[in-house]
């Protein structure tokens, strides 16, 4: 009986997996357009209700340099004189961070479905499986990324930095945030049937992900334990990337090198720790 | 039989899941390469936790496993290379077509795409699904889909292949229909199966020899003729016009046991194989001159052994908890 060779390659069956993965997304119109819009929608809500800067400027009756020195102080703080602008920036790490969860859900139902077991009796790589997860949640977020930044412009979003290398730059951080998030969350699906496992510990990250970072309010103006936090959040680098790029703005560590080189480490340990985390406890 | 290359190989494996579930408890087997190997137990017996063991998708708590000359355990990847499995439940992906399910599958054997659509389309010839082929799974019938899981399965041309349940909830038509995929891919392709079933006609009618399996253990291994054989043998009846007694003459006829005559002309009895010894019984009697009205043969079943063998009749426990069963497969299976 003839067989075939095509077990050399260790990575084979990614291509295929990844494909059927993103298929349940973009085939079902209502899930796709829902995930695609969610953003924008709360990046109108949040970025134009919350327009910080108005604190400073709705009263007329001000003298011009009172109004000034309340741009004065919106530069300061937000290193932009846009609240808008500054929250738009954050809501990139919001998307990766919502979407990091589909991963592990999608692997808890091919549990449930009976899928996963027949994956598993394939010679496909463990790994593979758990990559599959994370590159999908990954693709997703980037998949967004993009809707949202075409929105946050139509809805006044500078455009004097939206240069070809800088948007990449963008995409490469949230990238690594998004992977970083997913291998961690996947963590929580893989020995359970229970979908909501992932879900109850995504919702309860979520927020306390975001106001520990800079996305929303500047680290300065935190109570100093909480600037601790925040420099341990993923969440602060990505954010901080993306306004350098975007926005010219520096109000983090201001170094894109470090910046990087901190987000890569995250993303780096978070896989190796969900990949072979899996490999040895991906199971029946 | 022992020159035949055992191409599975079970010793003392046992699972317990959680340090609590005792789901098999040491089961020791042999399964011969190109046989059809049943094991046939209740729900709950530990059928499909064995066959997730030997699947490599589940890790034994101890015991050897060997599956293709490799140890489940050490060697998984190898195992894998060599076989193939249709699970208990539905696992073809409900979004995609059937066609698209068979190139997954393809894929994750890393068979190449040309070789890989021919032999889909071969598959898909041979299950009778070549018109639904592009559409999506959603729309198939549980016969349809069963077929489809097979064809998946065959994909890696496997040389073992494991059918956990392969008619759980069919109508007895389409469970007919399976059967003869199974027998006609044994023949065609050169495939050992393994398969699962709480069926009696069904282990009877595929398996060349079964193990009987209850609460994790093996309690019987045999064809199903000798499982039969156990329980004493065939039931002959026979009529004669005449009045006289034969008892004499039938018990003298060699391969007949406990003869009883049940009223003036009739008499029940035991013999080791039913077809072989009826002749013999006509032909004696003809030559004394006797002359036969009737004659019926009653083979025990494979239900009257289990009974034996168990305590519990398999009957007993299809019906209600089939249709549960059903369910939940089906439920599982919705999005
Ligand atoms: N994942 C699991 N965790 C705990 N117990 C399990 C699990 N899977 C099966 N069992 C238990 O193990 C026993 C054998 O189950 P199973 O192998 O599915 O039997 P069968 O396939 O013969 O119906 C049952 O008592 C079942 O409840
Ligand atoms: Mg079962």
């Amino acid at each position: 009986m003839s067989r075939t060779a095509g077990y050399n390659n260790p990575l084979h069956g990614l291509g295929a997996l990844l494909h059927r993965e993103l298929a349940q997304w973009y085939r079902d119109f209502v899930v796709l357009f829902i995930s695609l819009i969610q953003p924008v929608i709360w990046l109108g809500l949040f970025g134009k209700a919350f327009d910080l800067s108005k604190l400073f400027t709705t009263n007329a009756n001000l003298p011009p340099a009172y109004q000034q020195l309340a741009q004065q102080t919106m530069l300061n703080i937000f290193g932009t004189t846009s609240y808008y602008a500054f929250f738009a920036a954050g809501m990139l790490s919001f998307i990766a961070i919502t979407t990091a969860v589909f991963g592990s859900m999608s692997i808890v139902w091919d549990r449930r479905l009976g899928f996963l077991e027949r994956i598993l009796s394939t010679p496909v790589s463990r790994g593979v499986i758990i990559m599959t997860k994370v590159f999908s949640a990954t693709i997703r977020t980037l998949i967004q990324v993009a809707v949202i930044l075409i929105f946050a412009v139509a809805l006044g979003f500078p455009t004097t930095y939206l240069t070809p290398l800088r948007i990449l730059g963008t995409f490469a951080a949230v990238a690594l945030l998004s992977m970083s998030l997913a291998s961690l969350l996947i963590l929580l699906g893989i020995r359970t049937t229970n979908y909501q496992r992932p879900m109850v510990v995504a919702n309860l990250i979520t927020l306390p992900l975001m106001f520990t970072s800079n996305a929303m309010y500047p680290i300065k103006l935190m109570p100093g334990w909480l600037q601790i936090v925040a420099k341990v959040n993923p969440v602060t680098y990505t954010t901080d990337i993306v306004r350098i790029l975007l926005l010219n703005v520096n109000n983090g560590t201001g170094n894109l090198f470090i910046d990087f080189t901190i987000l890569l480490g995250f993303a780096i340990v978070a896989s190796a720790i969900g990949i072979v985390t899996s490999w040895r406890y991906l199971t029946m | 039989m022992s020159e035949r290359e055992v191409i599975i190989k079970v010793r003392n494996l046992e699972k317990i899941y959680n340090g609590v579930v005792h789901a098999v408890k040491g089961i020791s087997f042999d399964v011969y390469r190109g046989e059809i190997f049943g094991l046939l137990g209740p729900n709950g017996a530990g059928k499909s936790t064995t066959i997730k063991m030997l699947t490599t998708v589940l890790k034994p708590t101890s015991g050897i496993a060997e599956v293709c000359g490799y140890d489940v355990a050490k060697h998984p990847v190898e195992v894998r290379r060599c076989i193939s499995v249709v699970p208990q439940e539905y696992t073809s992906d409900e979004d995609l077509t059937g066609f698209e399910n068979m190139m997954l599958m393809a894929s994750l054997y890393g068979i190449p795409k040309a070789e890989a659509e021919k032999r889909a389309w071969e598959l898909l010839e041979m299950v009778n699904l070549k018109d639904a082929a592009n559409r999506k799974v959603e729309t198939y019938s549980g016969g349809m889909r069963r077929r489809l899981e097979i064809a998946m399965s065959l994909i890696n041309r496997p040389k073992v292949l494991f059918l956990d349940e392969p008619t759980l909830g069919l109508d007895v038509q389409t469970r007919a229909a399976i059967w003869e995929y199974i027998r006609k891919l044994k023949e065609e392709y050169d495939i050992t199966i393994l398969l699962t079933t709480h069926y009696m006609e069904e282990a009877d009618s595929l398996c060349n020899r079964i193990a009987i399996i209850d609460h994790g253990k093996i309690v019987k291994i045999g064809s199903p003729d000798e499982l039969k054989a156990l329980l004493g043998g065939d039931i002959i009846e026979i009529s004669i016009a005449e009045k006289e007694d034969i008892s004499e003459i039938l018990s003298k006829i060699p391969a007949v046991r406990e003869v009883k005559k049940l009223d003036t002309s009739t008499y029940r009895m035991k013999v080791e194989s039913g077809e072989k010894v009826a002749p013999q019984i006509i032909e004696t009697i003809l030559q004394r001159g006797f002359h036969v009205i009737k004659l019926s043969m009653a083979k025990p079943t494979l239900d009257e052994v289990y009974l034996e063998l168990t305590g519990r009749s398999l009957r007993d426990e299809e019906g209600g908890e089939d249709m549960w069963r059903l369910r939940m497969t089906l439920r599982r299976a919705r999005r």
